[in-house]
Formats: structure tokens, sequence, C-alpha cells
């Protein structure tokens, strides 16, 4: 990308990247790569990532679909989760100065890659297939357009892990509090027409962790790069846990 | 044994599965999903997390004659299409099998819980793609793509991680394969293997190993492929002295967003949407009248091309050509284009709904890829007749079971990858039932497997990888782009021969052993400078304009020379012919004939 534009149109950027290196480093620190970015036309964070390891090729980071659909580079962009592809400069740089960290909450393997192990290990806490009991049938399962509807919003997740890891409830008992992207999860399949588990689901639910950990802070609302609402999913878990209680 | 020593054969520690499956996008979870299903200790290899596979990006739908728009649709209808599309070098038997199978295949996605689109009686939603018709070309233009709004790919390759998940299948998550390890006979009995984080090193082992590992987009400089469709699967194929067919078979993507190469998919023109020039003429309407914006692929990028070269082109520099969605009204474009919404907004700073988006013709897919029959065996060419390698499966991008031929329809790419993943898995599974053993395989044969990386690791000086990739994928663009010529091939395919030193005595600077992803992009660029090198010869061997390989020096098709499969062996650089399969079960073949659309 660097080679085409032409070098009249370029300005210097500061990047203020988190670096550990556990081959080498017995402790993270912070490292400032100076980069050449277009005046002309804007360009992602991980382009910009792409020039800095350019220049120092041990750095490191995930990515692979750059359009924003595979979830492989989310990261802490000047003090917020984001995914680095589609994230353009002009928004993510605030005063002159872009702070690229890893995700917070999870350990960091390298630079600004986490380990996002527990984060799947919750994920597949909720079964997150669809379970059905009937026999299939030969063709499609029908389900009605408005049925369809109810899941969007949902199966859109790319689990990237940018909501989980802007939880303070996460953060806390990221062992026993699902985090926001299982949670949403869940709900997507309580909510599909076809699934044929929700009583086994909401009693797996039944406990003052899984969910209940879950204080509305919205951090996941306000970061999911998806434009996805966690939150909204957890109350509508919890409704279901209510009625069903009153019933 | 970490990634960055200097390895030998016989330190190596080893595992041991029934099936290995390198790739876990569409392909290869179907493959695993079927193994895992009957029990057998199966493993995907995965160098990125599952869902971040190239499968993710496929938008628009997956085609197949289920009958939900339409209940008279026929698969022999589609078929027909599929091998029309195909410029007629696609197989038939295969295509027969794919599309005539390919039903079931839809349906089980959706009992694994796919969450389609639906229409108004609650069936799986259908819409228009290009290249699609009624009663053998007849009766019009068909509505054969299901769809899951414009994200068909992703909630594809979610549900069949979920389904994996749920039959228990074992992941080797962040896994990257180097090399096959073929014994003296030419099985494949494995492969060398390090897990990224820890960079600990493993010998594979496995009685049926399936190559999953997706297409090679990123060997040109503009395209819509994810930064990992490196081919790794086609590189350690030619590596191992297997063949690769009709490599020289790129397809561009009319719509990828101009200047970042993000695919915009076809559903927009299979919606209503359509193509207009700087004159704001919809220029389809000249190049092809009967189909217009839904002809086939290629035909529809070459008219663009054309435009863009006459001058015709949008912007200032005139570039690129507008795709037009604001007459569908918003209710349209946000409820069936959600997903390409937001592209066009993040990368190209519009809204579909109000303006249209600057689109250019953009590398997109592999036709090409490892031979293979219908149960997904690979196959090489010994003295002109086919042989089957021994413990070897290919499925998806990688392969070529031949259902593309010269040309891939929209929508056949998801089919042809839960169809013959499928197959492959079948296979696999009553082979395992006959009871096979673990094959054997020398410390020299492992050794082989361990070259490069030996010789990476053990890199002082040379070329570093950026630089060599910058400079291969912009000869492969300026000399093997939509229109190729013998004299711009030839320089390119110069140009290639005087890297290829550089390429395998690259620099690796970064030696460190955990998640050194500067390792990782090394070992791809081999990969993609094996299939680089494999399209430029074979693009200029291949003397004919055919499907996607259009040639300014050889403008029409010859069926009495090339109606035939190329096969190029990376070791002797030459370039043979196969025949086409023309020989369908159940159907009378199709003959070749003059392709209008």
């Amino acid at each position: 990308m660097s080679a085409v534009i032409p070098v009249s149109h370029l300005q210097t950027l500061r990047m203020n990247i988190y670096r550990f290196n556990p081959s080498i480093d017995d402790k993270p620190y912070m490292q400032d790569i100076d980069i050449e970015v277009p005046t002309d036309k804007d360009i992602m964070v991980l382009d910009a990532l792409h020039l800095a390891k350019v220049k120092d090729p041990s750095l490191s980071y995930r990515s692979s679909c750059r359009e924003g659909v595979c979830g492989s580079d989310g990261m802490n962009i000047n003090g917020k989760n984001g995914l680095a592809c589609i994230m353009p400069l002009s928004e993510a740089i605030k005063r002159n100065k872009l702070t690229l960290r890893p995700m917070p909450g999870l350990p960091v393997i390298r630079d600004l890659i986490v380990d996002m192990k527990t984060f799947f290990d919750q994920l597949e806490k909720v079964q997150p297939y669809l379970i059905t009991k009937s026999k299939n049938p030969e063709k499609e399962r029908v389900q009605s357009p408005q049925e369809r509807e109810s899941l969007d919003g949902l199966y859109e997740c790319i689990l990237c892990g940018c909501c989980s890891t802007a939880c303070p409830s996460f953060w806390w008992n990221p062992d026993k509090f699902l985090g926001p992207a299982a949670l949403l999860q869940s709900w997507r399949f309580i909510a599909d027409s076809r699934d044929e588990a929700t009583e086994e689901r909401l009693d797996d639910l039944e406990d003052s962790f899984s969910l209940y950990r879950c204080h509305g802070v919205m951090n996941c609302v306000s970061v999911c790069p998806k434009g996805l609402n966690p939150t909204e999913a957890i109350s509508n878990i919890r409704n279901k846990l209510i009625s069903r209680k009153g019933s | 044994m970490k990634v960055n020593e200097v390895i030998n054969a016989k330190d190596l520690p080893v595992m041991d599965f029934d099936g290995i499956i390198i790739g876990g996008g569409g392909a290869g979870l179907r493959a695993s999903l079927q193994l895992a299903e009957s029990g057998l200790n199966t493993a995907v290899i995965s160098k990125v997390f599952p869902t971040r596979s190239h499968t993710v990006s496929a938008q628009g739908g997956i085609t197949c004659a289920i009958q939900s728009d339409d209940p008279d649709d026929d698969w022999r209808w589609h078929m027909f299409d599929t091998v029309k599309g195909s410029d007629y070098i696609g197989d038939q038997e295969a295509i027969e099998y794919m599309c005539s199978e390919g039903p079931k295949a839809v349906f089980e996605l959706e009992h694994m819980g796919l969450p389609f689109s639906r229409t108004k009686e609650g069936k799986i939603y259908q819409r228009p793609f290009g290249g699609q018709s009624k009663d053998y070309g007849k009766g019009g233009q068909a509505t054969r793509t299901c769809a899951a709004a414009d994200r068909t790919g992703h909630s594809l390759l979610h549900t069949l991680y979920q389904a994996n998940l749920k039959a228990g299948t074992k992941f080797l998550n962040e896994w990257f394969a180097i090399d096959m390890v073929l014994n003296e006979d030419g099985a494949v009995v494995g492969v060398i293997a390090f897990e990224i984080e820890s960079g600990e090193i493993f010998y594979i082992r496995s009685k049926a190993t399936v190559l999953a590992t997706g297409g090679a987009g990123r060997i040109y400089a503009s395209t819509t492929n994810a930064l990992i469709n490196s081919g790794d699967g086609i590189g350690m194929a030619l590596r191992a002295g297997l063949p690769v067919q009709d490599i020289e078979m790129w397809q561009f993507h009319p719509t990828g967003i101009h200047g970042a190469g993000t695919l915009v998919t076809e559903g927009c023109r299979g919606e209503g949407g359509y193509l207009i020039n700087k004159d704001g003429e919809r220029f389809m309407e000249r190049y092809a009248p009967n189909t217009k914006d839904l002809a086939s692929r290629d035909v529809v990028a070459r008219s663009m091309a054309l435009e863009i070269l006459e001058g015709r082109g949008c912007g200032p520099k005139a570039d690129h050509l507008f795709l037009k969605l604001d007459h569908l009204g918003p209710e349209v474009v946000h409820k069936r284009l959600p997903g390409i919404t937001e592209l066009s907004k993040t990368f190209a700073g519009v809204d579909p709904a109000v303006q249209p988006i600057p689109v250019v013709p953009t590398c997109h897919y592999m036709m090409g890829g490892v031979p293979t029959n219908l149960n997904g065996q690979v196959i090489t060419v010994k003295e002109g007749q086919d042989t089957i390698i021994e413990g070897l499966y290919a499925a998806g991008e990688v392969a070529c079971v031949s259902v593309h031929g010269g040309n891939r329809l929209g929508g056949n790419s998801l089919l042809d990858l839960v169809v013959f993943g499928r197959s492959a898995g079948i296979h696999i599974e009553e082979l395992m039932k006959q009871g096979i053993e673990l094959k054997k395989a020398s410390f020299d044969d492992i050794d082989k497997a361990l070259e490069r990386l030996n010789r990476l690791n053990s890199s002082t000086k040379g070329e570093q990888v950026p630089v060599l990739k910058q400079r291969m994928q912009h000869n492969m663009q300026n000399n093997f782009g939509v229109f190729r010529r013998e004299d711009l091939m030839v320089k390119g395919i110069e140009k290639l021969n005087n890297m290829r030193g550089e390429v395998e005595n690259m620099f690796l600077q970064d030696k460190s052993s955990a998640f050194n992803t500067a390792r990782i992009e090394a070992l791809e660029m081999q990969n993609l400078f094996e299939v680089s090198e494999a399209t430029a010869i074979t693009a200029n061997e291949r003397k004919e304009s055919r499907g996607a390989h259009a040639r300014d020096d050889y403008p029409d098709r010859d069926d009495e020379g090339w109606l035939k499969h190329s096969i190029y062996f990376s070791g002797t650089k030459e370039v043979s012919k196969r025949d086409v399969n023309n020989r369908p079960k159940t159907v009378q073949a199709f003959q070749p004939s003059v392709r209008t659309y």
C-alpha cells in the first residue's frame, strides 16, 4: 500500500505501541514507532500497523479479512476496544496520538496478541449451536420472516472479544461470569424459533455469576464494532428467567 | 522442540491421528464434521481461529436448486449453467455430483442452524445471481442463490464451527503447517506443523490428510481476499512434486471497492443494482443484451476493463465504474444488503442507498488447484495416466475437482466447499472402516519437509518479506491481469525467475519462537510465490481465450487445442494437458457451444 503514495503527500505519525515478547522481555513496555502516512487519504489503523511492521518486523498482531468480518484484530485503540481494520486514523487519532494496546483483561501472549482461551471457554459453556430434539424434516425447518428477524443483531457476532474484554464484570470474574459475547450467543439460540432447548439453556444460567454479574455498564454496547447490543440480549434472558419463575 | 531451532527429524515429537484437516474454513470444517461425527480421531489444523477463515467473507449466497423460489427449478439447469459458465472445461461428472447432491448439503446446513433469510412461506430465501437460467438457458433468469442477507459466508462458517463444537471435533487452532511428509511410495503420511503461540513443532502423523487451505488471491496487488489467503496447500503440493490444474484461471470479481479491494456482492446486481460508466450509461446492455449485469463474472469484468481502457471510467483518473443501488430504495438496501452498506460506508465513504459505489474488477477466486476426483482424493498424472495419491485429499478452493473450469459462477464456491468437504469426509470414513494403518516415513522423508524452515532459521542475510511480496504482487497485477498477452507474460515470468533465489533464501530477522508472525509471513510468501510462478507459466502456455483467461494475442477459444485442463509441475516447470471429464452419469453431456449472455 505504501508504494503507491507519492512522497509529497506524506506526514509522520508517531505510534505508541505495547510491546512484549515472552522469549526476550522480562516485562512489557511502550514503544514509539514513527511511520509515514498519507495526508490526502484516510487509512485504517491496521494499515498503519503494517507500515510499522515494515520498520520493525518483530511487531506482532493478528489480522485476516481486513474488512471487519473475521474478528481477528480486536485491540485497544487510544483507550477503547475496536477492530484495527475498520478504524480509520481520522477517527482513531486523539490529540495527535495513536496508542495501541492489547485488549484488556486477558493474558498477553505477545505485543497486541492476547490469549483468548478464557473467552472461547465461556462461549462453549452456552452450547452455541442449534439444539433440536424433533426429527429433521426432509427440507428446511420452516421459519417465518418475523421469527428470522429476531436473530438480526445476534447472528452477526464475529467473536472478536472487544465487548467481553471491555466489561468490568468479565475482568473481575472471567471464569464465572460468561461475558457479553457468550451471553449474546446464548440469546441468539434461545431466540431462534427452531431451537428446542430453551429450558435447559435457561437452567444453565440460573446461578449468581453466569448472567447476573452483568451490571448494565454497557461498555459492550459502546465498543461493539458491529453495532450489536449484548446488554439488550442479557436483559432479554433476564426477562425470560423472571417470567419463567412467575408462571 | 521449538520452531526456531535447527531441527532434525529424529528429534521431532510425534502426534498421531486418523485424519487431519489442514484449514478451518468451510471445506475443512465440513470434512471434519463428517469425521468427528463418526467418532474418528480427527484434528483440524488451522493457522487462524476457524471463524477467521476467508469463508467468513462470502456474501451473496450458496447457489442450489432447492426449489424455494421456483418449485419447478431443476438441478440439471444449474448443471447446464455451471458447465456453460466454466467455458466447458469444468468436469461434467463433478458438476453433476455437486448440483444434484447440493440440496441435501444445503438442507443439512439449515438443520445445523444456519440463519438463512426467509420467504413469506418460511422457506429459505433465494436471489438471482449471474449466469443463472431456467430450462437450459431458454427460460430466462433463474433465482437460485440461497442467502442469509449478504452475510451467507459468515453464517455458514459460524454454523459449521458450531456444529463441530457440538460434535466434539479437536481443534489445533493457530497452528501452522509447513510441509507434508511423503514416504518412499509417494504416499502422504502426515505433516510438519507448529503451534504458533508456543513455537512447539511436531511431526503429525495421519492416515488421511485433507488440504482445505483455501485460495491464494494475495498473489495479486489488488484482491478481495483476506491477508491469510496465501495458497499454503498449493505451495505444499507443488513442493511435494504434485501437480496443479488450470491454475492460470483466476476470477476477477466485477465489484471490488475501488482502492480498498473489499468485495461487494454480486447479490447487489441480483437485487436489481446495475453498473454505470462516467456518462451514466448502463453499459452492460451493450455487452450482454439478454442478461446485462447478470452475465457471467468473466464477461462483466472484461466489459468493465474495456470501459475503463476506452476512457469511460469514472473519477478524476477515470479508473473505476459505479455500482448503482439507490433506485432500490433504503428498505431493500438495508434489509437485503446490510453488510455491503457497512463496507461501502467504511471503505468508500458512501451510503449505497443514496450514492453509487465506486468499483473495479478485483482478483477474487482461484478456479484451479490440486486436481482431485469426486471423493476429494488428490490425483497426479504419471505418463498421461491419472494416479491417486494415497493418504491425500483436497477440498474447497485449494482443490480442482473441477466444477468451475475456466470461470466460476457466483454462489458456487460455497456449494463446492460443503459438497466436496462432505464427500472427502465420507470417503475417509469408509476407508477407516476398512481399517488402515499409519504408514511409516524415514527420517530422510521427514527432513525434506523441514528443509525450508531450517533454511529460514539459519538465514543471516537476504531480502525481507514485504519487499519481495510487493514486487511479486505488482508483477502479477501488471502482467497476468484481466487481459493477458505474450510479451508481457514472458517479461513477468522472467521477473519471477529472477526472484526465486531471493524467495528461497529470504532473511528472517526476528528468529524468536513465540507467536512470531514474521516467520509465518515468510513461510506464506514462499507459498504465494509457488502459486504465482505456476499461474504465470501456465497462463502463457494456454494459447487461447477461455473463461477468465482472456488473451489479446489469442482472442478466440480453441476447442481443438485447448478443450483441456492444464497440468503444471513445479519441478520441471512444464505444462501438459489433461482430458476434461464429459461423462456425467445420469444426463447427457452438454456439448461446447458459443457462449453468449
